[in-house]
């Protein structure tokens, strides 16, 4: 039963000014612009985008600095935001392979056309924190060379050898699902698995990719390649009769080769898990390839034997703003739902008391008799 | 379907698509000198917008196979009708409506003739700019490119 109460008004209010307090800090201090958390902290602002499943840096810059860094609150306010925009349409996919490269490596050919391109990355780094940091003086522009060859899929390399199997399709006729339009239902086919995952939390995907590594639901793989760069996006316009291109984003994009020891109907060949990510993101991406393949239980008949293995377990849970929206609602008001059971435990505390009584009078009387 | 392929193969077509897809990543500042620049300016009247919305992201299973929805990026878009008669029409990503607008002002500007070749100067200026960005990442990245080579071994 819910009965309606009224009170806190003033209460909110004063909370909400105080936050405004807090999160602009102190005022001896420069408020930090969009631009600056774009540049300076673009990592955040990828993550944001890539969680809330919308992509404009600028407006997840805002979240960030409206949430104060809480990355979950800031994705919470952006995806809320993006349902008060229309829709205008889907794009034609994007094509990876015409990616502008900013970072590419693999795990599985040291030669590979293209090469090894380590990019902006912190591998390598010893992970010390930088004192020098702290007055963040001026710093050297990149190095620069010659361009090389054309930067080659590690996937097509395998393909050209039938070793690999080829990229994913589905079944004749299917049309990609759209989770954003549709109620989720299971089992769930690959592609809705896949929009999922990608605005799916990083650190649960990651908590998921490392249990697979751990024993639960080994998929045995190797990193075919991690590329981050900027692909173009194009609209098609119906009253143009042909698509442009509105821009570009930066993406993440993974190939896992996996071990697969073939069936009756197929040689042995390897197998992959795909993982694609808004921003920069390679332990999203990573991590959503590891999950990806996992859960392709049905198509190599494997058991599921391991939480990465359950696709109910893992889509259901994958959502951050959902799973922060059911654990955090339980601080707000349960006032009259714990009455009840406030009674309810008073009730059997007393039935339990007047039970030893009644047993007891039981027994004399059975002495008696 | 066969008005489709028209457009796909007529060379006007793809230069308009071309012109497009520079002025979706044209600047702000870029856009209005190259419209102050205009002497003769037609006068512009909005048709559709200028407006923000989204547009659902997708990519493809594997990086090849069938696609997926990937999710939405803001997309600003607006199309206008010059005095002289042309539809121009503008769309980029993010919320920046004037850029928009100004997009779809110089696509139906490059359907004038009169205008076209100032348009195509500012094609142009976008394309060199753009070339000059994209080499210098180019270069940057390759800078970060690995040579292996094997230690000597030391066998007897």
């Amino acid at each position: 039963m819910y009965v309606a109460v009224k009170g806190g008004e003033a209460a909110i209010a004063n909370a909400h000014r105080l936050l405004a307090d807090r999160r602009r800090g102190d005022r001896a201090l420069p408020s930090i612009t969009i631009e600056q958390v774009v540049e300076q902290l673009g990592l955040a602002v990828d993550r944001v985008m890539a969680e809330a499943s919308l992509y404009d840096r600028a407006l997840a810059a805002l979240a960030v600095r409206q949430a104060r860094g809480d990355m979950i609150e800031a994705i919470f306010i952006l995806r809320a935001y993006r349902t008060t925009l229309p829709r205008f349409g889907y794009c034609e996919p994007i094509d990876t392979a015409a990616m502008k490269i900013e970072r590419r490596v693999s795990a599985t050919y040291k030669d590979l056309p293209g090469g090894q391109l380590l990019g902006p990355t912190f591998d390598y780094t010893h992970r010390l924190l930088d004192p020098s940091l702290i007055g963040d003086g001026p710093v050297a522009a990149p190095a620069v060379k010659e361009p090389g060859e054309h930067i080659m899929r590690v996937s097509d390399i395998l393909d050209g050898e039938g070793l690999i199997e080829g990229d994913g399709q589905m079944p004749e006729g299917h049309l990609a699902g759209d989770l954003t339009r549709e109620p989720m239902e299971f089992p769930m086919p690959r592609d809705l698995r896949l929009q999922a995952l990608a605005r799916g939390d990083e650190g649960f995907l990651l908590a998921l990719a490392y249990s697979t590594q751990r024993g639960y639901g080994r998929t045995h793989p190797f990193v075919g390649e991690v590329r981050i760069g900027e692909v173009e996006v194009e609209l098609d316009l119906p009253e143009l009769g042909f698509a442009v291109s509105l821009g570009t984003i930066r993406v993440t994009e993974c190939q896992m080769v996996n071990q697969f020891k073939g069936s009756a109907k197929q040689p042995p060949q390897f197998t992959r898990g795909y993982g694609l990510v808004f921003g920069q993101s390679e332990r999203k991406a990573m991590s959503m390839s590891l999950v990806d393949r996992a859960l392709r239980t049905d198509e190599f008949s494997e058991d599921i034997v391991a939480p990465a293995q359950d696709q109910e377990f893992v889509i259901s849970h994958a959502d951050n703003v959902q799973a922060t929206g059911f654990v955090e609602h339980l601080k707000l008001p349960h006032y009259v739902d714990f009455q009840a059971e406030l009674d309810l435990v008073r009730r059997m505390r007393r039935e339990a008391a007047r039970a030893p009584e009644q047993e007891a009078t039981e027994q004399n009387r059975e002495a008696a008799e | 379907m066969d008005a489709n392929q028209k457009h796909e193969t007529s060379p006007e077509a793809a230069d308009r698509k071309e012109g497009m897809r520079l002025l979706a990543r044209a600047t702000l500042a870029e856009l209005a000198a190259a419209w102050e620049a205009i002497l003769d300016k037609p006068e512009v009247a909005p048709v559709r917008g200028p407006e923000t919305g989204l547009v659902m992201v997708r990519g493809r299973i594997g990086g090849g196979g069938d696609p997926f929805n990937l999710g939405e990026a803001t997309v600003s878009r607006a199309t206008v009708r010059l005095s002289t008669g042309e539809v121009g029409h503008g769309q980029l990503l993010g919320t920046d409506k004037k850029r928009a607008r100004y997009a779809a002002i110089f696509d139906a500007l490059f359907q004038n003739n009169a205008h076209r070749p100032a348009v195509e100067a500012l094609h142009r200026l976008i394309a060199a700019r753009l070339a000059t960005e994209d080499r210098q990442k180019a270069e940057e990245t390759a800078a970060t490119r690995v040579d292996f080579f094997t230690m000597v071994r030391g066998e007897d």
